[in-house]
């Protein structure tokens, strides 16, 4: 008896969730299904669903009138190199604070997380004429640099709290049976300090990728990333749903699956640890 | 522990990162600073303040010094006090709604169902989708007045469809603001739900505790915490949305602290303008990131 009531209940909440579901996630649905059609379909009254001529041909004409490839190889630069050049200096700042901490370390922490408050605006200006003036402006050099900056708070607090949890213990044990410095970074540390590593990889170019601040700001066509590309649509004469809905499509495609990998750590990397 | 080798190696390994942080933390913000003291316009690069006031202070590169005057002109434009209500509404809704809608969720999600990981996965996608894409995808295909899904979902039911952007462009942003977000906070409650002790739950059970003072008395106690980590995370964000305002074009009537910045630096090119209102929008910022330093401080020693 007790089994048959939770089982409809089950039933019942697996209906409510699914509807709940297909609701929030219909309009990213409904963008890949516009992907799909003719520009006539995609502006037809009533709404076609599923049953009109599916067509890629948007695909090939957005490559083709606006150089999708492009963008898409800047955000791709953008993402990858302002994580990189961000993982090399935050590991070993991370590691530090998480193995050998002095008095400071916490204030230290605490001040970095800090820079991560300003809101951009505050630094908008100035840093717009030092590009001016450096020739930085459209560049990818510069993007990344900033793009870097933004997010070192966030992996260096991450790179921390997995750090924090590989016990002391297994250090001075390797350090007893007299591995050196270097040798205990590289075969006790690095091995357990990877999965770490990767998940702060996984969320900062999700971060880096959806940037939409400085991205617009700061670039304009050479150096410009999908967030760039994507906005130049809202211009009336660009208005094609079916090809910015093929547009949008690709510039959140990759961002959907890596996502899905890294629920567990955009709940970590963006609470800084306050919630696990 | 640590050896005096290790120590020195610490502050060495640590030194890049807090020197490229300082560096970008000090060196804008100093400048925006200084600038917001200055009559400095780009498009009148020499200008001729010094002969209309005489005895007019001048700085290294012939800007005029303006004291205060960018402050008091900022905070006197209407635009200031619109664009100050727009971000406050936009916070104050984009948070209650995703405060509210998150719980709800959350505790759907909490529950046994089929098919709950893809679920999850589409109640999350919409924190990300790019934020362009989304202004777009919401102005165009869900919120047009003639084509728009909402158009055609309106008149199905006999209702005249609304011109969002034009009529209601606030509310145009709010729902799309809060598309994005409620997510996070669905992601970040469902976390902490999913802590809840086993053992709690059982015994409620046992008692035959009705599931509303289970709520009330259990589980809100236990959510109050992320609750607040997402209300001061949020609002961090929230005060700096930006792309969705750009891009939809609503930065007329529903444009936030961060567009009018934009608008008086890039558009209007009134360096000195922008730089007072950059510096009023990291006060405000600031009195948010107290409190949220505090509680994650608080976690740091637990």
């Amino acid at each position: 008896m007790a089994r048959n009531v939770s089982f409809r209940r089950k039933l019942v909440v697996t209906a409510l969730a699914w509807a709940i579901g297909l609701l929030i996630f219909f309009p990213i649905l409904w963008t890949i299904i516009t992907s799909f059609k003719s520009e006539g379909d995609a502006i037809a009254l009533p709404p076609k669903f599923l049953f009109f001529d599916w067509t890629l041909e948007n695909y090939g004409v957005v490559q083709e009138r606006s150089d999708y490839l492009r963008f898409a190889m800047n955000s791709v630069m953008l993402a990858l190199g302002s994580t990189f050049f961000a993982l090399v200096i935050a590991i070993p700042s991370a590691w530090a604070m998480a193995f050998a901490p002095g008095k400071r370390t916490k204030d230290l922490l605490m001040w970095m997380l800090s820079t991560k408050m300003m809101p951009p605006v505050g630094a908008l200006i100035p840093v717009y004429l030092i590009f001016r003036d450096f020739g930085l402006l459209d560049t990818r050099g510069g993007i990344i640099a900033v793009l870097m900056l933004l997010n070192l708070p966030i992996i260096i607090w991450m790179l921390y709290t997995y750090f924090k949890e590989i016990p002391g213990e297994i250090l001075e044990a390797s350090r007893m049976d007299g591995a050196s410095l270097g040798k205990e970074l590289l075969y006790v540390l690095t091995p357990m300090a990877i999965p770490g590593i990767a998940s702060t990889l996984l969320l900062n170019i999700i971060l880096a990728w959806n940037e939409a601040f400085w991205t617009l700001a700061l670039t304009t066509k050479d150096a410009a990333p999908l967030t760039q590309f994507i906005a130049s649509y809202s211009s009336p004469e660009g208005l094609f749903w079916a090809k910015l809905s093929a547009a949008s499509t690709m510039a959140i495609a990759p961002i959907l699956v890596l996502g899905w990998f890294a629920q567990k750590q955009l709940v970590r990397g963006l609470t800084f640890g306050a919630v696990k | 522990m640590a050896t005096q080798q290790t120590r020195t190696l610490g502050k060495l390994a640590v030194s890049p990162s807090v020197f490229a942080l300082l560096m970008w933390m000090i060196v804008p913000l100093s400048m925006t600073i200084y600038f917001s003291f200055l009559r400095y316009n780009l498009l009148d690069p020499n200008p001729i303040c010094s002969l209309m006031t005489p005895g007019a202070l001048l700085d290294a590169e012939n800007r005029c010094l303006a004291g205060f005057s960018n402050y008091s002109y900022f905070l006197t434009d209407p635009a200031f006090f619109k664009a100050m209500g727009n971000s406050l509404k936009l916070v104050g809704w984009v948070l209650a709604i995703s405060v509210a809608g998150g719980t709800l969720l959350a505790l759907l999600l909490d529950q046994a169902f089929y098919g709950r990981g893809f679920v999850r996965i589409m109640m999350i996608a919409p924190f990300l989708v790019m934020p362009t894409v989304s202004a777009l995808v919401w102005k165009n295909m869900m919120m047009n007045p003639v084509s728009g899904f909402l158009a055609y979902l309106f008149k199905l039911v006999g209702l005249q469809p609304i011109d969002w952007f034009a009529h209601f462009p606030m509310t145009a942003v709010v729902i799309m603001v809060s598309w994005q977000w409620v997510p996070f906070a669905t992601l970040i409650l469902l976390t902490s739900l999913q802590s809840l002790d086993e053992e709690q739950k059982e015994a409620a059970e046992m008692d035959g505790t009705p599931p509303l003072s289970y709520f009330w008395y259990i589980v809100l106690p236990h959510l109050i915490r992320p609750m607040t980590v997402v209300i001061l995370i949020q609002t961090i964000f929230l005060l700096n949305v930006f792309a969705e305002i750009y891009v939809t074009g609503t930065g007329g009537r529903a444009g936030n602290l961060p567009f009018l910045v934009y608008q008086y630096g890039l558009i209007a090119n009134d360096i000195g303008g922008a730089s007072a209102g950059g510096i009023i929008a990291v006060i405000l910022a600031n009195i948010v990131a107290i409190f949220l330093m505090r509680m994650i401080g608080k976690n740091l020693d637990a």
